[in-house]
């Protein structure tokens, strides 16, 4: 049954198959053609990629609470954040003395603000289990806990929005100061390796990017099996009727605080993976822009549609490569915004979304309807 | 002190499914609900009207945990103090409430939506699999014949017309297999026709539940053929068959207007 299910996502399995390929043919373009060749694909260009499937593995997870839960979430890029730390101290960790003051244990920026010893919260962090723990159970306590509050205070909507606004600058602020002793304004970076590669090797680029994709896959199927389970029907219907899930006697409180977590701890292993392959994570990531452009690339690709999100991350940062990089660079923000606007009006259901009502128009009525059908466009739920 | 007080229940209390003693509540100084008392027996169907403020909705609101009463007490089933549970309890008690306007949840097929409703676990782990038990099936497929959907099963319910939307939420309330059903205007807006059907449909249910029906429309009251309980004010003005209390001159003046 549940084979038959997941057999029936035509969407699904396109996505899933070009994910294993990209996993399998980036890297191999990249290590055994040689460069210069045709079909070589450069270093830099395969993390570049890289980061935009980091990128669409967050839009993923906001879909998985905006589009499925209504939750309006604009402070994933916080959870993202958190996750990069966490990598970002392991890397630190594994510099050892080969930083620019030589000290085994101590990170450069804290030699150079003159302390002594390691803060008690970067103990573990050399050993990777617990740091790669760490990459999940931070963003996920820090979801639940806020979460717990927010949502059994029934606080929803636009308030719900600007309150994890409120909470990634916040934590903006606070990963800005020195003796936060997360390296402040400059962040982590310098890194060396990972788990004994070199992490500026080709290999070692490969070897993410493709564990990037697989990893983007393995968070679609988690996302697409809880939607489709009867959770996920609560779900729907908590964003399209919150009352009426209540009187029919479910905690809505209590599915949306378990949708919430597991998509921030889903957003704190994209982090985890976008640190190694940029080589730097700083408290600019949790700009309160960074949260509201992830939901632009949900908007854009089609929320409620799980794959949808994943291209728009993809698409909208392509762009935003292809336009900084160029003459165009100082337009870009006015470009990101007016595709917001475009995108809002004309294709309110993205560009997943409204693809599949077409094909569905053309398709021969009588199947059975999706039940993810994409919800009417309302911004602030 | 000599003489041990036994406090003295009435005995309509103890045998009542709900009863409502002395309630009140106010919003901003205004007394929504003004000292109400009201008793439904089990297996009962009660209608009850009055004209727009009497309180209805706001009686409903405190019966299913949305709104708290100021003072006064809630009981189900004799023992069960409502006020101190908030919805999704009092909806485990077996209490199901639909609203005036239909509620169902529009982007899901009819199925899905009896199926969210069908009486199981609540809880979001026991919730996190596939599909759907025979038994189960056999449950939705009852309350779809018994609301007239069956042939709809696999629309959306966003495209229903707004009668079947009514019918498919009291499908929804039959699948919770409550004890009490509060059923809020269930024939506002429905055609001649439908009205008719939902008369009869919500007879059926009343064989083996009680309900509480808030209506306006006298004909469809009158089909029903069940004791009336006029609200005025926050209170109850007159109780008894349609016949007696709309011979009532204060029934008269108030609801059918002077």
């Amino acid at each position: 049954m549940l084979t038959a299910k997941l057999l029936a996502d035509r969407r699904g399995l396109i996505f899933l198959a070009i994910l294993a390929a990209a996993a399998i043919l980036v890297p191999a373009l990249n290590l055994l053609t040689p460069e210069g060749s045709a079909l070589h694909v450069p270093t830099y260009a395969m993390s570049l990629m890289g980061k935009y499937l980091t990128y669409a593995i967050l839009a993923l997870a906001l879909d998985l609470v905006w589009g499925y839960c209504g939750i309006l979430s604009l402070g994933h890029g916080a959870f993202f954040a958190l996750g990069g730390y966490a990598m970002g101290m392991y890397l630190m960790r594994q510099i050892g003395p080969r930083g620019v003051y030589g000290n085994p244990v101590l990170p450069d920026f804290m030699v150079f603000l003159n302390w002594k010893e390691l803060p008690w919260y970067w103990y573990g962090f050399d050993w990777f289990p617990f740091a790669a723990l760490m990459v999940v159970a931070v963003p996920g306590l820090i979801a639940f806990i806020f979460g717990w509050f927010a949502f059994r205070s029934r606080v929803t909507g636009v308030y719900l929005s600007i309150i994890t606004q409120a909470l990634t600058y916040a934590l903006l602020l606070a990963f800005f100061r020195n003796d936060m002793g997360f390296g402040g304004n400059n962040g982590l970076t310098d890194f060396k390796d990972i788990l004994g590669f070199n992490i500026q090797s080709d290999a070692t680029r490969a070897g993410l990017f493709a564990l990037t994709a697989l990893t983007l896959a393995a968070a679609y199927l988690i996302a697409r099996s809880v939607v489709m389970s009867k959770a996920g029907k609560v779900l729907l219907a908590v964003r399209d009727a919150e009352s009426r899930v209540r009187f029919l006697g479910y905690r809505a409180d209590n599915y949306k605080l378990f949708v919430f977590t597991l998509s921030a701890m889903m957003a704190g292993i994209a982090g985890a993976l976008y640190v190694p392959q940029i080589g730097i994570i700083n408290p600019s990531e949790f700009a309160p822009g960074n949260s509201i452009e992830v939901v632009i690339w949900t908007a854009v690709g089609g929320r409620g549609t799980l794959v949808g999100p994943a291209i728009g991350a993809i698409l909208v940062n392509f762009a935003k490569t292809t336009f900084t990089t160029g003459a165009l660079a100082p337009y870009w923000l006015f470009a990101l915004g007016g595709l917001f606007v475009l995108v809002t009006l004309f294709l309110p259901k993205g560009i997943v979304g409204t693809a599949s009502d077409y094909l569905a128009r053309r398709r021969a009525a009588g199947a059975k309807p999706e039940p993810v059908a994409a919800p009417t466009p309302d911004p602030a739920e | 002190m000599t003489s041990v007080v036994t406090p003295q229940e009435p005995a309509h209390l103890t045998s009542s499914l709900l009863y409502l003693d002395d309630v009140s509540v106010s919003f901003d100084g205004f007394r929504a609900i003004n000292k109400l008392s009201l008793s439904i027996q089990p297996g009962e169907m009660r209608a009850i009207i009055g004209p727009n403020g009497a309180g209805k909705s706001t009686m409903m609101d405190i019966i299913t945990g949305k709104t708290k009463p100021d003072t006064g007490d809630v009981l189900f089933e004799g023992t069960t103090d409502l006020t101190r549970l908030d919805e999704a309890a009092i909806a485990h008690l077996g209490i199901g409430r639909k609203f005036q306007k239909p509620t169902v949840f529009e982007n899901q097929t009819v199925e899905d939506n009896i199926h969210l409703a069908l009486k199981s676990d609540r809880t979001v782990l026991k919730n996190l699999f596939w599909g759907i038990s025979a038994d189960e099936q056999a449950k939705i497929d009852k309350i779809l014949v018994t609301i007239r959907l069956a042939a709809d099963r696999d629309r959306l319910a966003g495209d229903l017309s707004h009668g079947q939307k009514q019918w498919l939420e009291i499908g929804m309330l039959l699948a919770q297999d409550p004890k009490l059903l509060l059923v809020d205007e269930p024939a506002a807006g429905m055609t001649d026709a439908e009205t008719i059907e939902t008369a009869k449909l919500l007879k059926e249910i009343a064989r083996d539940h009680s309900v509480i029906v808030v209506e306006h429309d006298m004909t469809f009251i009158r089909d029903l053929g069940v004791k009336v309980t006029v609200l005025h004010e926050g209170s109850v003005l007159a109780e008894g068959p349609l016949d007696v209390v709309s011979a009532d001159e204060r029934v008269i003046e108030v609801y059918l207007g002077r």
